[in-house]
């Protein structure tokens, strides 16, 4: 069996930052694997650990420095890892879901996996729309926001729970092949050990243009176009307490003291 | 003209706050269009709520009979089909849980271009759409090209709907394809009952992932106690297993409304705001003065909270 991860790397914005254009400018942007993809590999990893002869591949749609955060996800047990980019893609500004439906489903014709899965969201464009939309483009089942997840590959289903809002979790029967959308807190994603991260470096991270995948430019096309952002205008009225520590916590304590809070 | 096709959300035989918000987003785009606002209304007592969902501004509610729960196969079908029939220049849905399990699906099948979690939008000659980026530090605008697109808005953002409204029932025959029913709701299960309830919790002292270590969560129990206060968290925090599921406030954790929420390096995001913007009072202590929890804060301090919080416990000791 084989189940296909999808990994993005995000971009942190640090505290203070300035916007230039269409982008927060390079110098306040720090790199990580995106948190809901790090619950998906860790399950990934879990799959193959559980199950015999599972191969866990990674699939990255970024440029070459995405690599560290991919050896990152190899470091934890991936088997190997296909990264997707080339010059049309560095040049958008914005890559909308039916372009990443469009690769990823070009990557999933290459692999045949059998089962798939992706983040909840990315926590840096937060569209939330990929797995699905994935699933719907080659035909796969599908469940988003997927909270645990209990595999029977012999009859071909996932028991799994989705986690609704407000504390309620619905229980779903899934065919697999499947696409499964998944939500921090599933299982507890483990370190990269010495060992894994010294592995990590033999294991093999295929670049690929999007004409290897049989694609062409035509496919970033969008009718979606990003037009403008910006800090949001704070709405906020709030009175912030101005200085030490001390000083401001004695001002909290009187506001909390004047509510009768702690007097008991 | 192009009209505007909004699809409600019901859970466990009761519309969701959502729908009524659909109304309003789905009415204000269908304004700027110049169309008419269809509704749909899928599974469950679909006439029952059809007449909850006869309100001000819509014009027509297609009531289908499939089911009793939500199930994205069944949903991704109606919603095609009803497209077809209608033509809509618009699908609008919402960007919960569910939202997230077909509106995807469905712009992919009918090849529309998809924005989800808009806060706000306007259509004067192109479609404008507004989103958060970087956990609400950013605002951006996208703009739409096209004659038909697929919507998701986020919850909370507009106004529910009121005042009664003619609007005409129609019900709909959908043919669904049982074969391409791949998934089945078994069963709904409530979680996080245990030790303390934190939606009766007058002050909240409240810890997010800014306290870095397990270890160092003693740090704010050792506040709450102090301040007579009960203890709650944002996601990650549970996530880590450092608190059990029942102290999590957000969307998918609790709706609590306190007198006072003490957040705790905790940065706002929109799940976690959904929780507690209910609170009296808020206030926050974080090192990021635009952390979006200073936006419906009252009262803040920038600063680090290993500082301020031994500081504050101090004070009442
Ligand atoms: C479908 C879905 C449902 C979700 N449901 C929920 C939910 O119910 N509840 C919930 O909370 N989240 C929920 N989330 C997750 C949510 O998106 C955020 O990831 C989460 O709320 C972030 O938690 P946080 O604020 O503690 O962490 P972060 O966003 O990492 O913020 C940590 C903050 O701590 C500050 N900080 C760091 N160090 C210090 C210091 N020394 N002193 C002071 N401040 C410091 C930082 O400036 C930062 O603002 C959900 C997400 C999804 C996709």
């Amino acid at each position: 069996m084989k189940v296909l991860v999808t990994v993005k790397e995000v971009a942190e914005v640090e505290d203070e930052f300035e916007i230039d254009g269409l982008k927060i400018d390079e110098r306040y942007l720090d790199y990580d694997l995106n948190e809901w993809d790090d619950y998906a590999v860790e399950e990934g990893v879990q799959i193959a650990e559980e199950n015999d002869d599972v191969e866990v591949v990674t699939v990255t749609i970024g440029p070459e420095r995405a690599e560290e955060t991919i050896r990152m996800a190899l470091a934890k047990g991936a088997d190997r890892a296909v990264r997707v980019w080339d010059d049309a893609l560095e040049a958008a500004d914005f890559v909308d879901v039916a372009t990443k439906t469009d690769i990823l489903a070009a990557v999933v014709e290459e692999e045949q996996p059998d089962l798939i899965l992706t983040g909840v969201q990315a926590s840096d464009d937060a569209f939330g729309a990929t797995g699905v939309s994935l699933a719907d483009a080659i035909d796969f089942e599908w469940a988003a926001v997927v909270n645990a997840l209990d595999l029977d590959v012999e009859a071909g289903v996932a028991n799994l729970r989705r986690e609704l809002e407000g504390g309620i979790e619905e229980l779903t029967d899934v065919d697999i092949p499947a696409v499964l959308t998944i939500q921090t807190g599933i299982n507890e994603p483990r370190y990269a050990s010495l060992r894994g991260i010294r592995q990590a470096q033999s294991k093999e991270i295929a670049p690929k243009s999007l004409g290897d995948l049989g694609l062409d430019a035509s496919v970033i096309d969008s009718e979606i176009t990003l037009t403008s952002m910006y800090e949001p205008e704070s709405e906020s009225d709030a009175t912030i307490w101005e200085g030490s520590a001390d000083e401001t916590a004695g001002k909290l304590a009187e506001f909390l003291r004047d509510k009768g809070v702690g007097q008991a | 003209m192009s009209d505007v096709l909004a699809i409600t959300e019901h859970r466990r035989g009761e519309l969701r706050d959502v729908s009524y918000e659909l109304i309003t987003a789905g009415r204000q785009l269908a304004d700027d269009l110049g169309g008419d606002l269809h509704l749909a209304v899928i599974s469950g007592d679909v006439s029952g709520f059809a007449d909850h969902l006869n309100r001000e501004g819509v014009d027509t509610i297609h009531t289908v009979d499939e089911g009793e729960e939500f199930n994205h196969d069944v949903y991704t079908q109606v919603i095609t089909q009803l497209y077809d029939d209608l033509q809509p220049g618009a699908v609008v849905m919402p960007n919960s849980v569910n939202g997230l399990d077909y509106a995807p699906a469905v712009a992919n099948h009918l090849s529309l271009p998809l924005v989800t979690d808009a806060i706000d939008f306007a259509a004067d000659g192109a479609l404008e759409v507004t989103r958060e980026q970087y956990g609400s530090k950013v605002e951006t605008t996208v703009e739409v090209d096209a004659d038909h697109v697929a919507l998701t808005i986020r919850p909370g953002e507009w106004p529910a709907a009121e005042g009664t409204g003619d609007a005409d029932i129609v019900s709909f025959d959908a043919s669904i394809d049982e074969s391409a029913v791949k998934s089945t709701v078994t069963g709904f299960e409530e979680v996080g009952g245990g030790d303390v309830d934190i939606t009766e919790a007058d002050i909240l002292v409240s810890v997010g992932r800014g306290i870095k270590e397990e270890e160092n969560i003693e740090l704010v129990e050792k506040l709450a106690d102090a301040l007579g206060a009960t203890l709650s968290s944002s996601r990650p925090i549970v996530d880590n297993g450092w608190l059990p599921k029942n102290r999590q406030v957000g969307q998918s954790g609790k709706v609590v409304t306190p007198d006072v929420y003490i957040a705790i390096g905790i940065s706002g995001a929109v799940q976690h705001v959904a929780g507690m913007k209910g609170a009296d009072t808020i206030i926050a202590i974080n090192t990021d003065p635009n952390a979006p929890i200073f936006d419906i804060a009252d009262y803040g301090i920038v600063d680090d909270l290993f500082d301020v919080v031994p500081a504050l416990t101090e004070q009442f000791q």
